[in-house]
């Protein structure tokens, strides 16, 4: 079980992103994560995958906890071996390096496991087998999104936080990330998904949490995520207006919305 | 014709050695983003190692184990001066990188003293003659690239085959993602400086071969960033390629200054800031180095 209790972050001694945010990721669970930007998702996983550092973020209450144990204060390489792996938004693969080096190197805190990881990832994703030995920098943005999580696959997580697998893809391919992270699922991961594509996001999640400046504002079961009607204005697209048709911006009253949630 | 060849290998020789010192400061400079000056320091300090280690165990043994000390009083100085700094600006690690350079060449300068001290190379000045074409080779520049080359194909193989080669290679790439993916970056700046540092300590004592080691045996490491400048900053091959380079332009000009004896002795020694400029001036980035993007 992953959880986060009342987590606090703060960048640059002075930024308080997250205000005591909690949620929790059981084993086997897909969980989604819906929030405008700036609402706090991406601190988040990194307060989770220790890399709040390299940002000059701090955690400076609450404890992100695995199977009980505190992970908050570990480098990013002990929260790795302990089976929690981060896919970072913009896929952020290593562009000079080939397609197997890439994935050799997801692999890089297990390494005695590297050829039995590599056939596994390989099989599940076939576009990589054939391109195995190309630069990874020349994939197409679909290839790259698989290669970031076939990458994050070799370090055989127990749990994989994915930022936006589906930033920049055509709806086909997000579709195709959607099965894979069901297949990735049902393989016995847990998944923590950051998504602004809320319709895939709550489609395979059990769960939702929607965060808001840094604090969560709604928690619930998927399908009453999907049922709410301010989830299905502001995140679906689909207001309560979508019956009566077309609406004018004329109506608009308020571009920052102001709406105090009540959960 | 012979003379000609006879410049080009000698320049080889004295190539390697700048060589070996630009690919120091090239790993460094790719694993942290900064230019470590403490190369000279590492340089005179193996050296010296060399001259106290050769009695006891030979020279190949005394090269070894002094590029194994040198490597490990690199991973000290990153560990107490560098380390700490991480994430501080480039600029202020340049700087204590300076000024670990002189601390160090101090105290080595200590254990210099006033006897003449040798690396004791099994080469001396003699000569080897290639047959059938009258050129004369020095054995010591034989020596120099043919360690060197050795030590490039070991580099090639590390970086490419390895697992922690290859998790360097990534982390100078983008040094967050391979953070996410469980490298650790403490240990390839490590890792950076202690081969920097090895790389130092057998370049100074191919330097010194033939020759006495003194307190100005570092001054060599500073045709060094020429020739990582020349090859670009952040490129291997460059500063191999660099390297050897500037070494036969040096002895070409050195060769060759009687016939424009208007620019007076000694031109050669300029030659290697003259070729930087002139490279700068056609590819600011080297003839290797990334090209800097720029977004608007």
């Amino acid at each position: 079980m992953l959880q986060v209790r009342n987590l606090e972050v703060v960048y640059d001694d002075v930024m308080l992103v997250l205000r005591g945010v909690s949620l929790t990721v059981p084993p086997g669970g897909i969980v989604a994560l819906l929030g405008a930007n700036g609402a706090g998702k991406t601190t988040l996983l990194r307060a989770i995958s220790g890399l709040l550092e390299v940002h000059d973020g701090a955690v400076t209450k609450g404890s992100v906890t695995l199977d009980g144990d505190p992970i908050h204060r570990l480098r990013p390489a002990a929260v790795v071996r302990r089976g929690v792996c981060q896919v970072m938004e913009g896929r952020r693969i290593f562009a000079e390096l080939t397609v197997e080096e890439n994935l050799r190197l997801g692999g890089h805190t297990a390494h005695r496991q590297i050829p039995a990881r590599l056939d596994h990832v390989l099989g599940l994703f076939p576009v990589l087998a054939q391109r195995r030995r190309h630069t990874a920098g020349y994939l197409s943005g679909g290839e790259q999104q698989m290669l970031a999580m076939g990458r994050a696959l070799m370090a055989e997580p127990r749990y994989l936080l994915l930022d936006e697998p589906s930033l920049g893809l055509a709806p086909r391919l997000v579709a195709q990330v959607r099965e894979l992270i069901a297949t990735i699922n049902a393989g016995g991961a847990g998944v923590l998904l950051v998504e602004q594509n809320a319709t895939m996001a709550l489609s395979l999640a059990t769960h939702g949490y929607v965060l808001e400046t840094g604090q969560v504002v709604l928690d619930k079961p998927a399908e009453q995520l999907l049922a709410d009607d301010d989830i299905r204005e502001f995140y679906l697209g689909l207001g309560a207006a979508a019956g009566a048709g077309r609406r004018s911006f004329r109506d608009v009253k308020h571009y920052r919305r102001r709406k105090r949630w009540l959960s | 014709m012979t003379e000609f060849l006879e410049s080009v290998l000698r320049g080889l020789g004295t190539g390697s050695v700048y060589a070996l010192l630009a690919l120091g400061f090239v790993i460094i400079y790719k694993a942290t983003r900064v230019i470590s000056f403490a190369q000279p320091a590492f340089m005179l300090a193996g050296a010296v190692l060399v001259t106290y280690l050769v009695g006891p165990v030979g020279f190949w043994l005394a090269v070894l184990i002094a590029a194994l000390l040198t490597a490990g009083l690199a991973l000290g100085v990153e560990r107490v001066a560098v380390r700490p700094m991480v994430g501080r600006p480039a600029f202020v690690v340049a700087i204590i990188t300076l000024g670990v350079d002189v601390a160090v060449r101090v105290v080595v300068n200590g254990f210099i003293g006033l006897d003449v001290r040798h690396v004791g190379d099994p080469w001396g000045l003699r000569t080897v003659a290639i047959p059938g074409t009258g050129i004369d080779l020095q054995q010591r520049h034989l020596g120099a690239f043919l360690t060197t080359a050795v030590l490039i194909a070991a580099l090639f193989a590390f970086f490419r085959f390895t697992r922690m080669g290859l998790a360097m290679r990534a982390a100078a790439y983008d040094q967050e993602a391979a953070l996410a993916q469980g490298v650790s970056v403490g240990a390839v700046f490590a890792l950076a400086w202690g081969l920097a540092g090895g790389l130092a300590a057998v370049a100074g004592t191919f330097a010194a071969a033939g020759a006495s080691v003194d307190a100005g045996l570092w001054l060599i490491a500073l045709t060094a960033l020429p020739v990582i400048i020349l090859g670009g900053l952040d490129s291997l091959p460059g500063a191999v390629v660099g390297g050897l380079a500037v070494g036969t332009i040096q002895e070409l000009a050195a060769s060759y200054q009687q016939h424009a004896p208007w620019l007076g002795g000694n031109v050669s020694v300029i030659t290697p800031y003259v070729l930087m400029l002139l490279v700068l001036l056609v590819r600011p980035y080297g003839l290797f180095g990334t090209r800097e993007v720029e977004r608007v």
